[in-house]
């Protein structure tokens, strides 16, 4: 197990220096002074002159990339052109609610995926199979920004249920936070339960036939031990590497119902930061989720032994 | 009627003609369509659905109809030529991974999960940022952010394949390598890739319209559903209907690939059961 | 023993299973109005080939049948009472406690994901009123019982750190556990090597003899039959073609089918002669080493495993030598060496006289061309893109024959093979049986000098392995090549080889005349292999 662990660690040390190295060049790949773009084209000359000295850019390059490197890990990562603020800061500030979000709606949607997808293997073919797919294929169709468009249109606008534009923070009251987040919640938990459910769902129709549930059957227990005991964390597994993938795909895809919802998270951060041509922010941006990816499929990983022993084995 | 049909009969029955009609529309909107998409006219903003125009106006008394038509083509073709960039760069490096092994593999899956490492729509972001909004940028940015998956299907098909014993008797046969990946292994690598391209394709058309809801996608005036979905909404509660046509138009053409990619892939099943 | 005992512990009255649903339009029942009992203590076969319907009268009496496949009608009474009228919290009280059952796949048959000790405890809990400290002192006992080193250790351990055999003792501790009067055994050795094979069946004999457990053995192999079993019935396509005892049965067959299926025992009279030693050397190995590379650890490659130790092996034209052995001795990795498709650490192999390693472009194709190879598995050696008929043709690729020659060729074959008008079928389209025979074709269509046949029959039922064995000695006869039978079966061996080479661990311990060494074998491991063949013990009963 501790080897697993171990080598699990290593392997993400060359994904992450690639990763690191992808994302300096990025930025250096921009054509023009690089001083310049990241001072913005109102700084003056003394600052262009700093820029160029911290830079070091009569250095060469690989040494330039250590000292960006050496900054990075230290915390400092520029600062805005926009706004003057640490980058740093800019993007912590805004994890948080990028964050709980995406954390809440991944829950809430593999909760519904793992318990769907099992019990539409369970009654293959029958009335209840057929709704779950087809909810399924349905939500694999919608895309999320308009589905939150049209939940914001019913229940904000039509309906007034619910608040949509803007937010306020749970400092100053946890009930209307979460008021606010009803919608993007939701909107996300829905899109994401599709793929989830259908994976769920085939991985469980395997288990079903193999001959460890039939023995399980055969010992006599009951239908809902067999299931949950024997078939759920077998057919969990594979669901549980999708989740992983879900999560660091959703920390780009959540900038559009960021962008719907009007809330103040990373994503919206990173394509304001695009827009204004805001290159230290960008920098930042992609190197903070590119490393919360990694933690977060890194965790997956370790948590898959305890679905499927045989990993540790191998 | 489950019976007569089984899965694959419901997956063709919706899917062809949803796929089917959107070419179709496609089609028609290269010769003709009801009005010019870009033409303004003031003198008819926010239309409802009428007589006139089927799917009202939107704030610049541009017909819906047309735009949405015009966007039907537009997304398809990005789509398109990102699936082709993408299965084609990825094929040929996981069958390289895959058959060679060794340092190539090892280097092209360190590569591949650094690229991965990236959320895709971030990715994406970042490669316009520093190329620009254009056509050309928005098919490079999406099929870099691909490419990978496509690698990884490949390795891993040719990885399963390599092991099974019709591949050594190739060998003993006297094949060359060059024979054996052409003659045996590409054409059992070649219906897991034709169903991969048609998720992808479902894919591109997803991302391409996020990006542009986005507002770093196709730039304005020329209409794609993602555009025109992020420009409706200052007016969500008087036209709604602007709001409700192009994500349909989505929908639909999503629901109707991945539909028919998965009748695709329960088609060419070699062990189909008849 | 006659069936009418006071009140039989099972008994089958008139059971029928049909398909159901999608699959059913028109298809003939899979097990049709099959009726017979088992005694109390009484071991039972029910013998079959695939498709017989054994394992779906088996699961039918626990309702167990896979999705999708219905009793439509019929009794099963366990002890007078009818199991078919149960309701499902009744029918789960008989199910480990009164009747227990073993599967066939080592390892799919216990969850990968649970201890072996809460599986072995989830029967107990379920229908015994046991403290845990009772039940686990139960376990361990057991896990003894079935000769498991460190049953403590085992309980906490995983399924996948365990062997096919091991998990099969595993398993039988589980059922066994509950002492359950009636003990359902669906071909549970089937996928394990010779020697475990024996020691669990063995095992299963005499622990169900100690609990006076009654025994249903489901399988296809007539040797266990004869061996552990009193009383047998013979299914084929769903139906009951005879029920006896075993003696009557092999010795006596009245069904025809039941005595095609004894006639596919192997027979005393030896297959093949030995070739003359004027007969010129085809292959010629000396001191052959083999090794894997090890596994790669952190800091660099691992340690290399010697897979085959110093070898020595001639095989000359015209005659057919068997390599024998369990899995892990060596004899696949030596018939792929000798194709030259694994590389030798040391030692030489010679083709024909020309060293294997010091060969020339030009006469490595020919090489190829002149030594084949037949596969095992007939599930994965056909390409399932291909036809036959090109899968065949592929092999005369580089031949120097013009179209025309070639096609004509490959039709010869086929009709050789009798597979006269499946040249155009694609390999799904055809049975187990029948992809051999393509494999075959594939392998002569270029008059090879040489065929390496690895493990060709085992994956088929007996009756077909006959055919096919039957084939291959015709081919060999007319053809003249030589040939290297690689199996792990010796009955297989009796009925096909002239002389037989054993190994073990990757050396050869014995090798001989195919009628000496198994009238009087000299090695240890010869003799523990053949004493574990039930087959040959079966032939011998027959006389």
């Amino acid at each position: 197990m501790l080897s697993y662990i171990l080598k699990r660690l290593l392997l993400t040390v060359p994904t992450l220096s690639l990763v690191a190295v992808a994302v300096f060049l990025l930025i250096r790949l921009i054509p023009g002074d690089p001083a310049l773009v990241l001072l913005g084209e109102s700084a003056d000359a003394a600052s262009l002159a700093a820029m160029r000295a911290d830079l070091g850019l009569d250095h060469p390059l690989p040494v330039q990339f250590l000292s960006w490197l050496q900054h990075a890990l230290h915390g400092d990562l520029g600062r805005s052109i926009v706004s003057g603020e640490p980058v740093a800061a800019l993007i912590l500030q805004r994890f948080g609610l990028t964050a709980a979000v995406v954390l809440v709606a991944v829950t809430a949607a593999t909760v519904i995926a793992a318990s769907a997808g099992l019990i539409a293997a369970w009654r293959r073919n029958s009335a209840v199979d057929l709704a779950v797919v087809g909810a399924a294929t349905v939500v694999l169709a919608i895309p999320s920004f308009w589905l939150g468009m049209v939940l914001l249109l019913l229940f904000g606008l039509k309906l007034g249920w619910l608040p949509f534009v803007g937010y306020i923070p749970f400092s100053e009251s946890a009930v209307q936070a979460m008021l606010f987040l009803v919608m993007p919640v939701m909107t996300l938990t829905i899109t994401e339960s599709g793929v989830l459910t259908r994976m769920m769902r085939s991985s469980s129709i395997d288990v079903l036939q193999l001959d460890y549930v039939t023995h399980a059957r055969a010992k006599g227990l009951s239908e809902r031990a067999v299931l949950t005991r024997h078939v759920f964390p077998n057919a969990f597994a594979p669901t549980l590497t999708l989740v992983g993938l879900t999560l660091g795909h959703l920390l780009g895809g959540i900038a559009v119902i960021e962008t719907v919802f009007t809330l103040p998270g990373l994503g919206r951060l990173m394509v304001d930061s695009v827009l204004a041509r805001d290159y230290p922010v960008v920098q930042g941006c992609l190197l903070f989720t590119a490393v919360v990816y990694v933690v977060v499929n890194l965790v997956v990983d370790l948590c898959y032994p305890l679905f499927d022993p045989r990993v540790t084995a191998r | 009627m489950m019976d007569r049909f089984g899965h694959l009969g419901w997956n063709a029955l919706i899917g062809v003609p949803l796929v089917a009609g959107l070419l179709v529309i496609i089609g028609i909107g290269i010769i003709w369509m009801p009005y010019d998409p870009i033409a303004i006219d003031l003198a008819h903003p926010l239309g409802s659905p009428g007589l006139y125009h089927w799917f009202g106006t939107d704030e610049f008394g541009r017909d819906v109809l047309s735009r949405s038509m015009l966007g039907a083509r537009i997304s398809v073709l990005l789509a398109l030529a990102t699936v082709a960039v993408a299965i084609t760069l990825g094929a040929v490096l996981g069958l390289l991974a895959g058959y060679l092994r060794g340092w190539t593999d090892r280097l092209l899956m360190m590569i591949t999960d650094a690229v991965l490492a990236f959320p895709g729509i971030l990715l994406a972001l970042a490669l316009i940022a520093v190329l620009g909004s254009s056509d050309g940028s928005i098919v490079l940015a999406l099929s870099t952010a691909y490419t990978p998956s496509v690698v990884r299907v490949v390795r891993a098909t040719v990885l399963s394949i390599r092991e099974r014993e019709f591949i050594e008797a190739s060998r003993t046969a006297g094949d060359s390598p060059f024979e054996t990946i052409s003659r045996h292994i590409l054409p059992n690598v070649l219906p897991p890739v034709v169903v991969l391209a048609t998720s992808l394709f479902g894919w591109a058309m997803l991302s391409e319209s996020a990006l542009s809801f986005l507002g770093v996608g196709v730039p304005p005036p020329a209409p794609t559903w993602g555009n025109m979905l992020s420009e409706s909404r200052p007016y969500m509660d008087v036209a709604s209907w602007l709001s409700i046509v192009p994500g349909l138009c989505i929908a639909g053409t999503l629901l109707g690939v991945n539909l028919l990619g998965d009748a695709l892939r329960d088609w060419l099943d070699p062990r189909r059961q008849t | 023993m006659i069936a009418a005992v006071a009140t039989p512990l099972l008994r089958f009255a008139g059971v029928r299973i049909e398909a159901v649903g999608r699959a059913r339009a028109g298809s003939p029942p899979l097990l049709d109005d099959l009726s017979f009992d088992v005694a109390p203590g009484e071991f039972v076969a029910v013998v079959g080939e695939s498709g017989s319907g054994k394992t779906l009268a088996a699961r039918s009496i626990l309702n167990l049948l896979p999705e999708g496949v219905r009793r439509v009608a019929g009794r099963i009474e366990l002890e007078g009472r009818d199991l078919t009228q149960l309701s499902g919290p009744d029918i789960r009280k008989v199910r480990g406690a009164q009747i227990g059952m073993v599967f066939q796949e080592p390892m799919v048959s216990l969850n990968p994901a649970m201890t072996i000790g809460r599986q072995l405890a989830e029967g107990l809990q379920l229908h015994r009123q046991w403290s845990s400290e009772e039940i686990r002192r139960q376990s361990v006992t057991m896990l003894e019982r079935v000769r498991i080193t460190n049953p403590l250790r085992c309980l906490s351990a995983y399924p996948h750190e365990f062997s096919g055999g091991m998990r099969q003792r595993i398993m039988l501790a589980a059922v066994l556990l509950l002492k359950p009067k009636l003990l359902i055994a669906d071909e549970p050795t089937t996928a394990l090597d010779t020697l475990s094979q024996r020691e669990v069946l063995e095992l299963l004999v005499e622990l169900a003899h100690d609990d006076g457990a009654a025994v249903l053995l489901i399988t296809h192999d007539l040797g266990l039959v004869a061996r552990y079993t009193e009383r047998a019935i013979v299914l084929e396509k769903g139906r009951l073609m005879e029920a006896g005892s075993t003696r009557q049965i092999l010795t006596d067959p009245r069904n025809p089918y039941t005595q095609r299926l004894v006639a596919s025992l192997p027979r005393c009279d030896a297959a093949g002669t030995a070739a003359p030693a004027s007969a010129p050397i085809v292959v010629e190995v000396r001191n052959a080493c083999i090794e894997y590379p090890g596994r790669p650890g952190l800091w660099g490659a691992g340690t290399p495993t010697q897979v085959v130790h110093g070898v020595d092996l001639d095989v000359r034209s015209g005659e057919i030598v068997a390599i024998v052995g369990a899995s892990g001795s060596g004899k696949t990795t030596l018939g792929r060496a000798i194709l030259d498709l694994k590389p030798l650490a040391a030692g030489s192999i010679r083709f024909d006289g020309i060293d294997l390693a010091q060969m020339t472009a030009a006469q490595r194709k020919q090489f190829r061309r002149a030594a084949q190879l037949v596969f095992q598995d007939p599930y994965s050696s056909l390409n399932p893109r291909m036809r036959v008929r090109d899968i065949v043709a592929a092999t005369l690729r580089h031949a120097h024959l013009d179209a025309a020659d070639r096609a004509a060729r490959v039709e010869a074959v086929l009709a050789q093979v009798g597979l006269a008008s499946f040249g155009d079928r694609f390999p799904h389209q055809m049975s187990g049986g029948q992809r051999q025979r393509v494999a075959i074709a594939r392998a002569v269509v270029s008059r090879p000098r040489l065929v390496v046949a690895d493990e060709p029959v085992s994956a088929l039922d007996m009756t077909i392995q006959q055919q096919v064995l039957a084939l291959f000695r015709k081919l060999q006869a007319q053809y003249g090549f030589a040939c290297l039978f690689i199996t792990h079966d010796l009955a297989v061996v009796r009925q096909i080889a002239a002389r037989v080479v054993v190994m073990s661990g990757g050396v050869v311990v014995e090798e001989g005349p195919v009628p000496s060494v198994f009238s009087d074998p000299r090695h240890k491991y010869t003799r523990e292999l053949l004493a574990a063949t039930p087959a040959l013990e079966a032939a011998a009963l027959m006389g």
